[in-house]
């Protein structure tokens, strides 16, 4: 299965991004093979649209579920109609993450925060 | 004459100068551009006679022509649609309605749909204009554009802007014959006044300072214009009387004529500043 953590630095070892759609890296990673991807996510200082864009970005790697703290409700509209699972991540590594979701530790994500949440907080810090 | 009101630090006095100026110079027309929170109308009291929604096109996609090519999403700027499971996605709050998604797709699928973001309101003899943003939306430039199409050609004209030095101002300024840079003496009044200094030496735009409540900080912007050349034009002090009666929803130039010759005289210096 295909899942992709909003990560705050580019590698597996980085500690997730509490934010999606303005979150620094993407870590998209196998879960069978474990073989991952990394993506430093041109939205992440956009002026607006970093949702719809982050959630396009999704959809078009062809992700099942993210990992992640905050989805905000653009990025939700588009992870929705792709049937796009979101699971609440840990303050914890990409890999610890995907480890914890593996075992089904992870809860699913079904509320978004408002618009802008994520703007002027750095990475991997609330 | 077109004369602009900014300031870049919001507070600082852009409607108390532009709708001082507006009831000391005869005949004029005074035009608020601040479209999220105008306010120009509690002092000066207009009659509103008309009110003209503003409206802009945002796309909507015939899915019986789309082919989910997502050509669209890619190229909009502002990333306003995506394209999902052979859906489109459109997000018309972020669009800037500038079309290029109804040039991009190969099959005719997107026709542009109107949708109203807020209002422009007119007094009886359009000596006043207001444009009013609806809460919520995040682009205020077609509003902005519609005030300006209202513009008087044959009287002095104020505008009062926005606060900042961004796009809602850039499109408020362009084309003015004179900038009034309206500040007060604090640090951040001084910080944003430089990037208000920055926009209109950028523009081409003559300008002078206004420097609003005057007081014993005064020389962080006194040196600033003597350094940068720039003339100041007018100080109004920091005082509890004309505080007062700004709670009250009066100008100083409303209800003391050593203030509305103040301002008459720097309307005269705004004139010779801009070359007219």
């Amino acid at each position: 299965m295909k899942v992709c953590v909003s990560s705050s630095g580019n590698s597996v070892e980085s500690t997730m991004d509490p934010r999606f759609g303005r979150a620094a890296y993407f870590v998209i990673a196998d879960t069978d093979t474990m073989e991952s991807e990394i993506i430093e996510n041109t939205a992440a200082a956009s002026g607006g649209g970093a949702g719809i864009t982050s959630g396009q970005l999704m959809v078009d790697k062809g992700v099942e579920a993210i990992i992640t703290g905050n989805v905000g409700p653009n990025a939700m509209n588009v992870l929705k109609a792709a049937n796009i699972e979101i699971y609440r991540g840990e303050s914890v590594s990409v890999k610890e993450n995907i480890d914890k979701f593996k075992k089904g530790l992870l809860e699913k994500i079904t509320n978004t925060v408002p618009s802008h949440f994520g703007i002027g907080v750095q990475g991997g810090q609330k | 004459m077109r004369i602009a009101v900014l300031s870049g630090k919001g507070g600082t006095g852009k409607t108390t100068v532009s709708a001082s100026l507006a009831v000391s110079v005869p005949f004029c027309q005074y035009i608020d551009c601040d479209v999220e929170e105008p306010n120009g109308a509690i002092f000066l009291t207009p009659e509103i006679q008309e009110s003209i929604p503003v409206k802009v096109p945002v796309p909507e996609a015939d899915m019986a022509k789309c082919s989910a090519c997502g050509y669209c999403a890619k190229a909009c700027q502002f990333h306003a649609i995506a394209v999902v499971k052979g859906k489109v996605l459109v997000f018309p709050e972020i669009c800037h309605h500038c079309g290029a998604c109804v040039i991009a797709c190969l099959n005719d699928a997107i026709r542009e749909v109107e949708r109203t973001i807020g209002v422009v309101e007119v007094n009886g003899d359009g000596t006043f204009l207001q444009g009013k943003l609806n809460v919520g939306e995040p682009v205020s430039i077609p509003i902005i554009r519609e005030l300006r199409k209202r513009m008087k050609k044959d009287v002095p004209v104020i505008l009062d802007c926005s606060p900042g030095a961004s796009c809602a101002v850039v499109q408020s300024i362009e084309g003015c014959d004179y900038c009034v840079l309206v500040t007060e003496p604090t640090p951040f009044g001084l910080h944003d006044l430089k990037i208000a200094v920055r926009l209109v030496r950028k523009m081409g735009i003559p300008f002078g300072i206004v420097l609003n409540k005057a007081s014993d900080s005064s020389r962080l912007i006194h040196d600033f214009c003597r350094d940068e050349g720039i003339e100041l034009l007018m100080e109004i002090p920091f005082s509890q009387e004309i505080a007062e009666s700004y709670s009250k929803g009066v100008l100083p130039a409303q209800n003391d004529d050593f203030w509305k010759e103040k301002f008459e005289k720097l309307y005269e210096k705004i004139e010779r500043g801009a070359g007219k």
